[in-house]
């Protein structure tokens, strides 16, 4: 098999094999700071860096990283990282930082970082496992920022907080739907975002792993 | 090599280097970012006193905060215990909260009377004032209590006739987004201003209530709705304004401001 290139690993996660719509990664996150754009479009930054930096460093010690230990030795080395992001986020942008609470502190616990670390960059050389940390950051953002864009211009009539439908409450024409605004609306949106892209990209069907068979009486067992 | 790689010896030699690696680069950051992140929650915290008084704009900048705060908000250091001022600390730098951990400066507030759950009590503490023209405008009082998850900091801002409430949120909280957090949301606020917090011998008598406010009913004028979904945190707003605004908090400063005028 052949090394992928540096142009797979960063844009295939963006379509081809989006962490949320093929892997079904991250979507506790994607339901939670989406209900507006602008976290959303932190969340994505903070995951994206957190992604990429810690596929990179984990990279670099990957001959040196014990298997019995090596599930704990990423996960310091993301906690760390996030910790790192938190405490900069809360300096520079603290009004941001408090409306995400706890959600940064969750990227401890994204599948996505997880499970990128673990799949790609413990095989592969840090530049090209920095750059999978960056593409698979991309594609959560990619969704995110769909889904940021939907819910707050539909559930609020604004984006980045900038009125862009005039609000009925306050004489235009738009009602919004607010309950595009609860997390339980993001979950409808990311299913029909899969159905779309299952419809375009077939392969991404996947097979059934069993048929439920109809129920049949096994008349000795009584 | 693959052998030599999972020995025990190396096994401790990663750990114990990834750790100290990692341990270094967050204490690092945390201790040089600090004084940003101070700076940013006092800002916070003028910012909320502000919005609270009435004044000012939801999107100032940190400067104009910081102006209007200076112009428009005086601070004084209260006596809880007495009711009266003290000058014995400086109210810019003077900080409450640090001083109910020292247990020279503050007291054990007894199990049973613990209605807010804050386990111990400053005995000095900070109030703001809005004032103009040489009259009191609004008087700004901290509150603080338990919730469900975490300590709810807010302000309770009323008018100069000490009844009625100008404006009360939380700068600070971790209770459930979405449902106790729903405490910040700006519907919710909008029901205090208006309503009244003591009955005639000074007693507080603000309530929140579940199912509904009933505007006939003679009570209306001190209860506010509960929040949806958040009984315990509706129950700890509930409990700690009873406690802050009662004699075991600013009871005994409100009565002398009200006898003896502000």
């Amino acid at each position: 098999m052949s090394q992928p290139t540096v142009k797979e690993v960063l844009f295939n996660p963006i379509l081809h094999n989006n962490p949320i719509g093929l892997q079904i990664l991250g979507i506790c996150s994607a339901l939670a700071v989406t209900s507006n754009l602008q976290t959303a479009l932190v969340m994505s930054a903070a995951l994206t860096l957190v992604t990429g930096f810690s596929n990179l460093f984990i990279s670099m010690i990957r001959s040196q990283i014990p298997s019995s230990i090596r599930m704990i030795v990423q996960m310091v080395i993301i906690a760390s990282l996030v910790i790192v992001v938190d405490q900069i986020l809360r300096a520079y942008a603290f009004s941001l930082a408090k409306q995400l609470s706890v959600f940064v502190g969750l990227i401890i616990t994204n599948c996505i970082v997880m499970g990128r670390a673990e799949a790609f960059a413990m095989q592969n050389p840090p530049w090209l496992s920095f750059l999978d940390g960056i593409g698979n950051g991309l594609g959560y953002s990619a969704v995110l920022i769909a889904l940021g864009v939907v819910r707050e211009l539909f559930g609020a009539g604004k984006l980045f907080g900038i009125e862009i439908f005039a609000l009925t409450k306050d004489g235009g024409w738009y009602l919004p739907n607010g309950m595009l605004l609860l997390p339980p609306s993001a979950f409808f949106l990311i299913g029909l975002f899969i159905w779309a892209l299952r419809a375009w990209k077939k392969e991404q069907v996947e097979q059934p792993s069993f048929r439920m068979a109809p129920q049949v009486i096994n008349k000795e067992a009584y | 090599m693959s052998s030599k790689k999972e020995s025990t010896g190396r096994t401790l030699f990663v750990a114990l280097a990834v750790s100290l690696v990692s341990s270094v680069f967050v204490a690092g950051a945390a201790v040089s970012l600090k004084p940003v992140q101070i700076e940013n929650r006092l800002l916070d915290k003028q910012r909320s006193i502000l919005a609270i008084a009435g004044l000012g704009e939801a999107k100032m900048s940190a400067r104009e905060v910081k102006d209007l705060f200076a112009n428009r908000i005086s601070a004084k250091v209260v006596d809880l215990e007495t009711g009266e001022y003290t000058d014995a600390y400086d109210p810019v730098t003077f900080d409450p909260l640090k001083s109910s951990r020292d247990p020279s400066l503050s007291d054990v507030v007894p199990g049973r009377e613990d209605i807010a759950l804050i386990k111990r009590r400053e005995r000095y503490t900070t109030v703001y004032m809005v004032e103009q023209d040489g009259k009191l405008e609004s008087l700004i009082l901290p509150v603080r209590g338990y919730g469900l998850w975490s300590t709810l900091h807010g302000f309770m801002a009323m008018k100069s006739d000490l009844n009625t409430v100008v404006g009360f949120g939380f700068y600070q909280h971790a209770e459930t987004p979405g449902l106790g957090g729903e405490v910040d949301n700006p519907n919710w606020k909008a029901l205090w201003p208006g309503k009244t917090l003591f009955d005639e011998t000074g007693k507080p008598v603000i309530s929140i209530v579940k199912g509904g406010v009933d505007p006939s009913s003679p009570e209306a004028g001190h209860q506010v709705d509960a929040l949806a979904g958040a009984t315990l945190t509706s129950n700890g707003v509930d409990r700690l304004l009873q406690f802050w605004l009662g004699e075991q908090g600013f009871g005994p400063y409100l009565a002398k401001l009200r006898t003896q005028g502000v």
